[in-house]
């Protein structure tokens, strides 16, 4: 009895977390503009029936450059989790295995950067990045959000327990820091790895602000702000938001479902501040 | 150079000072790119802003208004500025509704999955999956199930009251728009908070549950007992970092009513969009940076003032 209370919690819990993200993918499958309207206050909404089909799709593709969006938050996304993983990953690496004068201090600085908010810096930024030229293109949205603190003191926390006899192992058989660090650390650091870049690629695939302020037209122009605009355009295309914001949805969702352990574990490691 | 290093051979231990030297010089190579990227994309417009807040920079240069120290201007115009006010008590009303319901939530939610029941990982997937949902698409979809009249939270929440319930105008009222903003907020936020949560619960120690029930402990008091105290830094965790959250609110806003009905949903970093990007005045936007970084700093310092108790004691 018991057992039934807690199986009827869990599934009406999991209708509550589904249900609009089920909408938007249903919704976006009706050919029809006028069947959305209509389905859209009862549960009809949540039934795919009727002209079913890839129309929505097509209309997205056709009617605005849907491919080079894409092509933008892909790129982008990828370029700042990848030399985000090598840069703070090195500097942790020093820090964490490596004796040199200045040690504490950089990692006491490190750790007191993380409080700081990308918000309560952004307008000096903008100031910055204006005089330098760099508004409107790829690198004003990839390279300032390289360098990452919070995941250098993830690396660094992971780097810390790894055994020291490794590296003196190493060394002793003539191995340089860079290729310890290559061939060593790196295999062994997979979970912290997976982990920064799964976290790393959610908050960048979502990024709002920043893009809003330094995207002008539309070739640099990434996701989220794409459909923001698309949105904002009345009339309202329904069938076409719901395609263009499955489509930004799906990406992330398969990568979600493919690596859920990692995602689980990623997210309780940026829990263990506490 | 030469000689000092012809002098350190002839001391004997000019391997091992070598190995050292050259360990030195990897380590701040490796530090490097990592350094001189957060001094110029973080330290330096940091600074920046505070410096930035006592002046009357603007975005685009003007020629008839050359930027100059204004002192203390800028805060007492937001001092005096009914906007922020607005703003700024939108950040602790969200803070202070969203972040109990929240915690709240997520705690049961962790429970609920930590259970050992069949497909429980399956709802822990489910639970999670709006984590991973983008903002502003989330916003979207939730604007159409808001939708006046018809749309579906109307029609269900009249379903639920046996037809009781009067149809909304949920995102175009000012009474309402900011409570279904924190509504589909938490709906989106609360299954990373459950996942923090259940890492805690899993490293409670059984013997602790075992000895209370020893004790007689009915499942109440082995919740207020064994998992509160246990799970104390991890919900300090969750509350502060969702308090932050709050502060930070802009996506959600902006894609939807973009502060308005009336400054209803008005916030801390929309108006610092605004005056900051829309409106050039880069000095008056850096003031707000200056006390929005100082409110996180308080709630950052509060939780390790909380902490270092819980260590102690």
């Amino acid at each position: 009895m018991k057992k039934a209370g807690t199986y009827l919690l869990l599934v009406l819990l999991a209708f509550f977390f589904l249900f609009p993200v089920v909408f938007m993918l249903v919704s976006s499958l009706k050919n029809e503009e006028m069947q959305i309207i209509r389905d859209m206050s009862g549960l009809l909404g949540f039934i795919p029936y009727g002209d079913l089909g890839f129309q929505n799709y097509r209309d997205v593709f056709r009617q605005m450059n849907f491919g080079r969006f894409m092509f933008n938050s892909v790129f982008i996304t990828c370029s700042t989790v990848v030399g985000g993983l090598l840069v703070n990953s090195m500097i942790a690496y020093a820090l964490a295995r490596l004796r040199f004068r200045g040690r504490r201090l950089i990692l006491a600085v490190i750790v007191a950067l993380i409080i700081i908010p990308n918000e309560s810096v952004v307008i000096p930024l903008l100031l910055m990045v204006n005089r330098m030229g760099w508004i409107d293109s790829y690198h004003v949205q990839i390279v300032p959000y390289i360098a990452d603190a919070f995941s250098i003191f993830l690396f660094y926390q992971f780097f810390i327990n790894l055994p020291r006899e490794l590296d003196e192992a190493a060394i002793v058989d003539g191995a340089s820091r860079a290729r310890i660090y290559w061939k060593l650390i790196i295999p062994l650091s997979r979970p912290v790895f997976a982990s920064v870049a799964i976290l790393q690629s959610i908050f960048r695939w979502g990024e709002f602000l920043w893009p809003l302020m330094v995207t002008r037209g539309e070739a640099y122009r990434p996701l989220p702000v794409a459909i923001q605009q698309f949105f904002s355009q009345d009339p309202k295309v329904w069938g076409d938001i719901f395609a263009f914001a499955s489509m930004i949805t799906i990406p992330l969702l398969v990568l979600f479902l493919l690596f859920q352990k990692w995602f689980v574990r990623s997210v309780a490691a940026s829990g263990i501040k506490g | 150079m030469e000689a000092a290093r012809a002098r350190k051979k002839t001391t004997g231990s000019s391997g091992l000072q070598k190995q050292r030297r050259q360990e030195g010089r990897t380590a701040w190579l490796f530090s490097a790119p990592a350094l001189l990227l957060l001094t110029v994309f973080l330290v330096a417009p940091f600074l920046m802003a505070f410096a930035f807040a006592f002046t009357n920079q603007r975005l685009i240069p003007n020629p008839n208004l050359p930027t100059e120290f204004i002192g203390l201007r800028n805060f007492l115009r937001l001092l005096m500025d009914t906007t922020f006010y607005r703003a700024l008590s939108n950040n602790f009303i969200f803070a202070a509704v969203v972040v109990p319901i929240q915690t709240a939530f997520a705690l049961a939610l962790a429970m609920l999955v930590n259970r050992k029941v069949r497909y429980v990982n399956l709802f822990r997937t489910i639970y999670f999956s709006p984590v991973v949902t983008t903002m502003v698409v989330v916003s979207i979809v939730w604007f159409f199930l808001f939708n006046p009249g018809e749309g579906f939270i109307n029609q269900a929440l009249k379903f639920l009251t046996f037809g009781r319930a009067r149809p909304l105008d949920w995102l175009r009222s000012p009474r309402l728009a900011f409570p279904a903003i924190m509504f589909f907020s938490v709906w989106q936020g609360v299954g990373f908070q459950m996942i923090i949560f259940l890492a805690g619960l899993q490293d409670i120690p059984a013997e602790l549950y075992e000895a209370a029930q020893v004790d007689g402990a009915g499942s109440w008091r082995r919740f207020a007992s064994v998992t509160l105290p246990q799970l104390r830094n991890t919900t300090i965790f969750v509350v502060v970092a969702t308090t932050i959250l709050a502060f930070k609110l802009f996506t959600q806003v902006w894609v939807l009513t973009r502060g308005g009905p009336q400054n209803a949903t008005m916030t801390t970093i929309v108006m610092l969009y605004r005056q900051g990007f829309q409106e050039l005045r880069v000095g008056y936007a850096s003031s707000i940076a200056v006390l929005f970084f100082l409110i996180v700093l308080v709630i950052s310092l509060m939780q390790r003032l909380f902490l270092r108790e819980g260590r102690d004691t």
